[in-house]
Formats: structure tokens, sequence, C-alpha cells
């Protein structure tokens, strides 16, 4: 490392000392508690794992087509409250089936209303569509499904497991619902890989991904992919929406975990189903770091009136990753040509 | 232009001009305007909804039971908020000149839009008030003349359950070594109990911990993380829409028992638990004052607006905690209307007459049976010095399937309360550069008036 | 016929390069602030002037602010309404501490407070492009709102995190009356108007318009981007702290860290991208449209005497105004400014039709 280097990326170097330095604090805390870290870890590594499920369908959609789906959270709770409001009256699997239904025709009516008519404008201007589709999205599934807090019965116990409390004073607390989550989402993303790599259909999407001209000069129907695509989102968001539904309520504020999945996104790489996953984990184990073992350091040191750092935390830590890296962590770089 | 249309635009215009005017004519009709800021929609919604409902039933029933106030029908307009302060406000400046005299009160439901609405209220001259919450402080009447925390507010209510507290443990000095940690929502609704919970436990040695939560409130899971680590003794929840129902959740998924924990009385009703299904067993909140359950009001309501199709929402909210509460409210309003025209005369008062109504209530419990309160409201009595009126609660527990009470009456300690909210009202006068009121003056000369 | 430049000559370099060089504009122009400070207070009410046109004066300045970083110079920012609530606290902390300073001194104060914010949260800007800067603009915008209710000095040790001021006291002119707040606000939207057009027609907008096109490009000819993305960070936050201790001193009064949540951040995108990015003119065309819009979405059920509950209404208004969005940008992506901009070039040619 010689000097030019490192004055030409000082400020990358003096960020990293500092998140090293940030992480020393937890494992100073955590060598007196280590049952306690490790749990700590774990819930952070269960809430990443319902980011990263969100994040997918971000990734999935900008991968096709290049739009920042900014809707994904309300499509989250849209099909959450359709899983919800339905399953009050039939069995849960009709329900599930029914709502992937209705998130197709969901994909069918945007491509048809909006992308269609917005296929050559500059990112900002889809993402503002998008934005627009939220807001008509909330209004409309409120409209229709109300705006009560609803119920998902998936039939999971919900007393936490408590383990190695021979080991750990107190044990290790682990989630049932998480863990049940956790293996959900692994399901899902091996569907999707099957999906992707066998399926003439998967083939098709990575080659629209890879390149929307090429991908059209060898025939495939730009827009019939995008509704696929949209649907495979909707399909994922419908999951996502089961899982953070049954664990916290179906409700309007359900979305606002939307805003949480976009660090993760971002630190992952836009176009990357991978960089979602590891992403999500990244940010739920710090996000959990800081909140229980930062704030109060923070909180007593600068006499803060209490914590809730996480909220920042999460977009600050996916800002440091990209001044290393600013294409996130497995995004493809892009080229600038003059 | 042509003689012909030029003549009948005229004639359109006498006539629109004409209907113009015959409406507002029909605007000088004798009614009282109450306005009713709601939030329908939002995170908040579930138990704002309810609320809502029992407070425009109440106002209906007072139309069709008694005919209005006086004889003065009632008449009033929703207003969404979403719970939003800058909407709350947007709001208010678009009602409070409704009607024939203007708005006769402001209920806000949210600490917030009443921190923002406290100084134009003071300007427009109409009260606000703020049954159960809102700034603690305004409970004196010589520093907020606007403002009317009816029944209490969040000193009262961190008061009384230290007293419970107490209770449980067989006295206050047993609270001693105890850990007591704070879930509060993360706006000033939630900060404001702290510094009556910190001079408490200064007071029977108890440690405090507080423990913010974001707005909305559904990520909860790394303060009770902490709070499996550091196992207090008791957990009070402060929050409000679906934070509630989240912190429930967490409780159970981080094996926290739910008899520990203590909400306030906006963290203690049906939509804060239902959701959390059986699992809730054993959630004591505050009540303030009433509970869940049907009294005669209720079934004055059922008969006078559901049975005729006039009901607000679903009849089976009639008699749920939160329904009760907006009820309540709409009846202080009312009754402070009822007292102000006692002296102004059986006609539309004007924001600051009812104002003079809401400062000399005297709801005795002959009062309150008499319109159907029995067994849910002890009596109220306001005077100009004091604005609270009343801070009496109880403990209820949820069994399940419904509320039932689990304590005796308990009353706030106002010799601990009174010095504070002094101090802190007096902070408040001096930042806005204000007078205090001098109440003996003020009454020897409204008596003076009323004399001539 | 009457839109021409027939016979206008110059015969000054300052005559050709001033603000407005067509004599018809200068007139319309004049004529329309000359309407907005006497015409205007004579008509409206107290209602319209506090819930539409004081908050659509304010919020067009941050408008403007927004569209100098993100119309002139290509930086998406999805974080203003932080900067806007520096401002508003950086304001609000100098009047308290100081009593006595000049309002006039706490804006500028205000403003530059928010710039310095707004340089150091545009320093990622150097290394991360496009989408991705988004999230260094989200994370300014969620820390600045955990550091206003956290850190008690900001909040003068106010133990609920609500603020409220008192008001606004220039030379002994009590500026209380909704009348004398739109004066108010009107005078400094006039100054900054004309400020940030002058910007952009100078070297320094040049340089920001160059940076947007083509980055690359623009370094190799030596404008030099960190120079350039940092004074556009730093002008735009600028308009955004002043907006904000608009926005608290003068409209809220009482405002809390809520009042700056991410909402008002992407309504201010909103303002610029419907009414038009890169472009001054767009910027008071879309803080119209976002101020108007819930208002009249309300008002539409009463006057058709449609009974509809408050839910219904609010629900519908969102849908609405998701549905109108999507449109807006389906039909003219480029904004209102476009749409004015074609009514100006029709305007010159009438009444021929070409």
């Amino acid at each position: 490392m010689n000097a030019k280097k490192l004055k030409k990326n000082w400020p990358v170097y003096v960020l990293g000392a500092l998140l090293a330095a940030g992480l020393i604090a937890p494992l100073a805390t955590g060598a007196s508690a280590p049952g306690f870290f490790i749990e700590v870890a774990i819930g952070g590594l269960m809430s990443g794992v319902l980011y990263s499920l969100v994040a997918l369908g971000f990734v999935l959609i900008f991968k096709a087509s290049g739009v920042f789906n900014f809707a994904q959270g309300a499509m989250v709770l849209f099909a959450a409250l359709a899983l919800a409001r339905m399953s009050e009256v039939m069995p849960l699997w009709l329900a599930f089936g029914l709502a992937i239904l209705i998130m197709i025709v969901f994909a069918w009516v945007v491509e048809r209303l909006v992308l269609r008519h917005l296929v050559n404008q500059e990112g900002v201007v889809l993402l503002m569509a998008t934005l627009g589709v939220t807001y008509f999205l909330d209004g409309f599934g409120q409209t229709v499904w109300g705006s009560d807090v609803y119920k998902i019965e998936l039939g999971l116990p919900k007393e936490p497991m408590i383990l190695l409390q021979d080991v750990f004073d107190g044990g290790v607390l682990v989630g049932k619902e998480d863990l049940f989550a956790a293996v959900i989402a692994a399901l899902l993303v091996l569907c999707l890989a099957v999906f992707f790599q066998k399926t003439p259909t998967g083939r098709a999407l990575r080659a629209v991904a890879d390149d929307h001209q090429a991908a059209q000069s060898i025939g495939i129907p730009l827009n019939r992919i995008w509704v696929i695509v949209w649907s495979v989102a909707g399909v994922v968001a419908l999951v996502a929406g089961m899982i953070w539904g049954a664990k916290l309520g179906v409700q309007f504020s359900l979305q606002l975990v939307a805003l949480k999945a976009l660090p993760v996104v971002i630190l992952g790489g836009l176009t990357s189903v991978p960089g979602a996953i590891l992403g999500g984990l990244i940010i739920g184990v710090g996000e959990k770091f800081a909140e229980v073992f930062l704030a109060p350091v923070l909180t007593s040191k600068f006499d803060l009136a209490g914590g809730g750092i996480e909220y920042w935390f999460a977009y600050v830590l996916a800002l440091l990753f990209l001044l290393v890296r600013p294409e996130g962590l497995f995004g493809e770089k892009h080229i600038d040509r003059v | 232009m042509k003689r012909k249309t030029l003549r009948t635009l005229a004639a359109a215009a006498g006539v629109v001009a004409a209907l113009a005017g015959a409406g507002s004519a029909l605007a000088q009709a004798k009614e009282q305007f109450v306005p009713v800021l709601v939030y329908r929609t939002g995170p908040y919604a579930p138990n704002g909804t309810p609320w809502a409902n029992g407070f425009v039933d109440y106002l209906k029933l007072v139309n069709a039971r008694d005919g209005g106030i006086g004889g003065v029908k009632i008449i009033w307009e929703e207003c969404e908020t979403g719970y939003a302060t800058d909407r709350g406000v947007e709001c208010y400046e678009r009602l409070k000149g409704k009607g024939p005299t203007g708005a006769a009160a402001f209920n806000p439901l949210s600490t917030g839009i009443t921190f923002a609405l406290t100084d134009k209220a003071l300007v427009d001259k109409i009260p606000i008030v703020t049954m159960g919450y809102g700034r603690s402080e305004s409970a004196d009447g010589e520093a907020f003349p606007y403002n009317f925390p009816l029944l209490g507010s969040y000193w009262v209510a961190a008061d009384i359950l230290v007293q419970h507290l107490g209770k449980v443990n067989g006295g206050l000095d047993k609270l001693r070594g105890k850990k007591v940690a704070l879930v509060y929502h993360d706006s000033p609704f939630g900060r404001e109990p702290i510094p009556l919970l910190q001079e408490r436990g200064k007071m029977h040695g108890f440690e405090l911990t507080t423990l913010p939560v974001t707005h909305p409130g559904v990520e909860q899971k790394a303060a009770w993380l902490q709070i499996r680590q550091s196992r207090p003794d008791y957990v009070l929840l402060w929050g409000w829409g679906v934070m509630n129902a989240a912190a429930i959740r967490e409780a159970v998924a981080t094996g926290f028992p739910r008899d520990r924990m203590y909400g306030v009385w906006w963290a203690g009703a049906e939509p804060d638990v239902t959701p959390v299904g059986a699992d809730a067993k054993g959630y004591h909140a505050l009540a303030l004052q009433h509970g869940a359950g049907i009294s005669k009001v209720h079934q004055d309501i059922l008969k006078q607006v559901h049975d005729k199709g006039q009901g607000t929402g679903p009849k089976d909210e009639v008699g749920q905690v939160l329904y009760t509460r907006g009820m309540m409210n709409a009846m202080l309003v009312v009754e402070g209307i009822k007292r102000a025209q006692d002296r102004y005369g059986k006609k539309p008062l004007k924001g600051e007459e009812v104002r003079w109504g809401l400062e000399n209530l005297t709801l005795t419990q002959d009062k309150l049976d008499a319109l159907g309160f029995a067994g849910v409201m002890r009596p109220v009595t306001t005077v100009c010095r004091d604005h609270q009126g009343s801070q009496w609660g109880r403990v209820h527990t949820w069994d399940g399937a419904k509320w039932n009470f689990s304590s005796d009456w308990y009353e706030a300690d106002m010799s601990i309360l009174r010095p504070m909210i002094r101090k802190t009202a007096d902070a408040y006068l001096a930042e806005k550069k204000l007078t205090r009121r001098d109440c003996a003056a003020d009454v020897a000369a409204q008596g003076a008036a009323a004399k001539k | 016929m009457l839109y021409r430049e027939n016979g206008q000559f110059k015969t000054s370099y300052a005559a050709d390069q001033q603000l407005l060089p067509i004599v018809q504009d200068r007139f319309f122009v004049w004529g329309l602030v000359l309407l907005a400070f006497v015409a205007v207070p004579l008509f409206a009410s107290d209602y319209w002037f506090r819930a539409l046109i004081v908050p659509f004066l304010i919020l067009s300045i941050a408008a403007i602010g927004l569209n100098i970083l993100v119309g002139y110079c290509g930086q998406i920012s999805l974080g203003h309404a932080g900067f806007m609530a520096v401002g508003a606290y950086a304001a609000y902390n100098l009047v308290v501490r100081v009593p006595e300073v000049n309002f006039l001194l706490a804006l500028v104060v205000a403003g530059a407070a928010a710039a310095l914010v707004g340089v150091f949260f545009g320093i990622p800007s150097l290394r991360i492009k496009g989408l991705y800067l988004s999230v260094a603009t989200l994370a300014a915008q969620f820390f600045l709102d955990w550091v206003f209710i956290r850190v008690k000095w900001f909040t003068n040790y106010s133990p609920s995190g609500s603020v409220s001021t008192s008001p606004v006291e220039l030379f002994g002119w009590v500026i209380d009356a909704p009348r004398d707040k739109y004066w108010f606000v009107l005078a400094i939207v006039v100054v900054m108007t004309v400020a940030a057009k002058n910007l952009t027609r100078g070297a320094i907008g040049r340089s920001w318009m160059a940076i947007r096109d083509m980055d690359v490009a623009a370094e190799v000819i030596g404008i030099r981007p960190m120079h350039a993305k940092l004074t556009a960070f730093a002008v735009s936050a600028f308009f955004a702290g002043v907006a904000g201790a608009l926005w608290g001193f003068v409209h809220l009064g009482a405002w809390e860290p809520l009042a700056f949540n991410v909402n008002l951040s992407f309504n201010l995108l909103f303002m610029i991208i419907i009414g038009g990015m890169g472009s001054i003119l767009g910027s008071f065309f879309g803080a119209a449209f976002i101020v108007v819009l819930p208002l009249l979405l309300n008002q539409i059920p009463e006057w058709f005497g449609i009974p509809l509950s408050t839910a219904a209404i609010s629900h519908l208004e969102f849908m609405i105004f998701g549905a109108l969005i999507v449109l807006f940008l389906i039909a003219e992506p480029h904004g209102l400014a476009r749409l004015w901009a074609i009514g100006k070039e029709k305007l010159r040619l009438w009444p021929f039709p070409h």
C-alpha cells in the first residue's frame, strides 16, 4: 500500500477504521455476556432474512426492467391484506392461491397502464411513477380491505425457544416464528433459483435482464416478460407479507418496512439476488447490534433523550459500504461512456 | 354579447344570488357546530375509528333523545388528520369558523396536535378539550385558559400506575430496588410520563429504563431484546395504534410475562389485544375511569341511534373501551355547552362562552347517573385554577375475551403533581411572555357581569 | 402577433444579458409581481392565505432548492426535508438564545447551517452515482430526524420534543396576521428566485448542467466535479434551510421533529418532477399543484353533495393523487414547465398556425 493510494483513498480508510471501532464496542460488552451477544446476533439475522424477502422483490424488478419499484412495500401490504381478509372466510391455502392470482392481475394492470407508456424515460421518472402507484395502492387497499389490524394465522407456536441454557446464563432466545421465516425464505430463494436456471421463462428473464435490445432481437416479447417479472415480484411480496403479517399483524404501517429494505438493496447491489440476501443479513445484524449495544453508550455519553438508532443506522451502514464499493456488494459496475 | 344571452345570464345570476342569500339565511338557524377531528386512516386508525364513532354517536343521541342542547341542535363535521400535526392544524383552520357561531371546542385526539393548537386557540378563543391526553401542565387553568385536560393527563396516569404497583407489592416502600422499563412511543405523547416516573423513581427507589419506539412502532425487536437482557420487574407500555399489539406480540416472542405489563389507558383497548389473541391474556392496562361494557347510556344509543339505522360504526362496537371514551369526551363537551348556556342563554354559543362552561363544570354523581353514566365515571368539577376536574382511575385486565376491573379506584397524588404542573406552566408562560391569569379577579368580574 | 421580438434591438452587453430581454416578458412579470403584492391581499381570505398561499410560497423556495440539485446538477436527493429541518432548528436555536437578533439574520444563519450539513452529506456524491446516491440523502434524512429528537440541546431541553415560537418581529413590524405573513414570505421568495435564476444562468449553473449531462466529459474539459457537486449541494441546502425556517416560524408556529419527515421529501420531489426538472418556473408550478391538490380533493365530494365518510375521502385522495402523478408522468414527463414553454412558442406565432 503505497503513499499515493493512501492519499487517494484516505476517507475510505478512516471510515473503515471507525466501523471497526464501532464493532469493538459490542464485542467488549459481549465478552461479558456472550449468550446475549449471540442472541442479538441471531435476532439480527432473523430480521435480516425478513428484510431480504422484501428486497428480493426490488431486485427482481430492477434486474428485468430497470425500474426501481418503490411500490414494493405497498405490494407487500396489499398482498398481505388480501391474504388476511380472504383467509377469514376460506381456508388459508385457498386464500393464498387467490392472492397469487390477484397479484398477477395487479402486475398485468401496472404493465399495461404504467410501464408500457413510460418505456424510455429516465430512472427518476420511473421511480416517481412507482411512487404514484404506491399512493394509489395505499388508498385502494384500504378502501377494499379496510384499515384495521388483521391477523394471519399460520398455526405456528409463538413461544420462544430457549437453547443452551446450561452453557450461557439465561440461555439463547430463538423465536420459532423467525426460524420458520428463515426456512421459508430459503425455500423461496431455492425455488427462484430453479425457476431462473432451469425453466425457459426463467432463462428469458435472465436474457432480458442482461440486455433488453438483444433479447428483443431474438424474439423475446418484452411486455409479456415484464408482466411475468412483476407477477413473480408480487408472489415474493405475498410471501414476505404473509410472514411479516403473521409476525406483526397486517395493517397500513406494514409497508413502512419497505423503507427498511431499501438499504439492503443498495448495499447488496441493485441487480443481485445473493446481494439482497447477504445485504439483508448484514443490515439486520448491524442494526440490532447498533441499537442494543451502541445506543446505550451514545445515550449516556452525550446525554441523549434515548436510543432509537435503528432507523438511520441501516442507511449509514449502506452508505459506508457504498463508499468502498460504489455499486454495492455484488452490483455490476456501470461503465461511463463519454 | 346578444341582448337575449345577456338577460338570461343576469336572470341566472339573480337566482344564484338569491339561493346564496337563502343559504346564508339558513346558516343563521339555531345550531351549535362541533368539529370532530378524527383519524380513520393510517397506522392509528384501528384505535381512532372506535373513538370517533363513539363521539359522533353521542352527538346524534343528544339530538335524538334531548332535541339538542337547550333546543339548539348540534351539527358536526369530521376532518381526517391521520394523527399528523400539519393536517390537524389545517383541519383546525378550516373548521374554526364554521357554523353560526364558530366551533364550540376542539378535540384533537393527539398530543402533538394539541401542542400545535395551544397558541392558536388562545388567539382564536376556542377551547381545546384533551380528555386523558395533551399537555400535563395544562391542568393549570391560570396558565392555560383555553386547554382542558379533563379527567387527567399522563402525569395522572403514571402516578396511578406507580400507586398500583406499590399496592401490588405490598406498599410503595417495597418498590425499592425494583426495575421498571418504559416502552414508549417516540412522540410528545410517549415522552410525557417520563418526568413524573423519574420523580417517583427518586422518591421510592425504583430504577427506570426508557426504551423509545419509533413511529409507527411496528419494529420493536431491539427494545424487547434489551428488556430480556435487563429483566425488569415491570414493563409500562405507553403506545398508541399498532405499536400496542406489536409490543404484546414481542413480549410473547421474547417470553416476557404479560401479567407484568401495564399499559396506559391509550394502550388498553380491544384493538390492542385481539390481534394477539389468547396470548395477550393477563395483560393489564389503565382504565380512564371507565372500562368496557354496556351501561344505560349505551342502551340509549343502541335504541335511539343504531336501531334507527343512524349508527356511525358497527353495532358490536358499542360498549368497547375506546368507543366509550369517545362517547364520554362528547358528553363532557355537551355538558360544557349546557353549562355555558346557563349563563349566556339557550342559543348557539361562541367558543369563548363555551370555555366558561367548561371551566365551571359541576357534574355530580346524580347528574351523571341521570345522563346514564352510572358506574362509568366519577364526578367532575372544574374551576378556573383546575382544568382537570378529576384525577381518578382504575386498572383492568384482559382475560382473553374481555376486560375486567382488577383494582379499586386510585386518585392521583396531587401533592406531588401540583408543584410539577406549576413549575412547567411557569416555564411555558415565561417562554411565551404571557402573564398568569388572576383567577380570583376573573371570577369576581364574571360574577359582576352576570349580575348586570 | 403580440409576443414578438420584432424591433427590440440591444445596444449593450448588459441589455443583452438581462434576465428578461423581451419587453412583453418584462411587462408580464412586473405585472404579476404587482398583482401578487397589491391585488391578491385585497381579494384573498385569511383561510386562503394560511392554508394555500403561504405554504405554496414557502414550499416553492424548497422546490427551487431541490430543483437546483436534481434538475440542474442531476444528483438525486430524497432527504431534502432533513435540510429544511436543519434550517428550522438553527433559526429556532439562534432566536431562543439571542432574542434580539434580527430575523433576517436568523434566516441567513439557517440557510448557512443547512448548507454546511448539505455539503457534508453531499460528499458521498463524489464517489456514488445515480440511484445509489439516493441512499446517502435518505441516510441524511433519517439521521437528522433522529438528531433533532435525541440531542436535547436542539429543542432547548423541551421535555416533549416539540418547540414553539412566538410571531416573527422585524424592525418593529409584528408579522402575525395572515396578510403580513404573505407579504413577508412573498418578498423573500422574489429575492431568492432572482438569486436562483442568476445562479443558474451563470458559470456555476453551467458547470452544474455540464455535470448533469455528461460528468466525465465535463471533467475532461476542466470543470471540477467536486466543486460543482458540492456547490450544488450547498446552494440547494441553503434554499431548503431558509424554506425550513420560514415553514417552522411563519407557517407552523410550533413543530415537532416529525414535521420534517420523509413524506415531505417525497412531496418536494413530486413538486419538481411535476413542475419540470431544471426549470425555476417549474418549481412554482409543481409547488402549486402539490399544495392545492389535497385541499381540492378534500372539498370535491362536498361540492357534489356526495356523502362519503372521512375515511373514504382520505383513501380517495390517495388514489387520485397517485393516479394523477402517474398520468402526469405519462402525458408530460418534462412537467408543467414544458407545457408552459410550448404555450409560449405557440403564442409567438399566434394568430398564425405556423
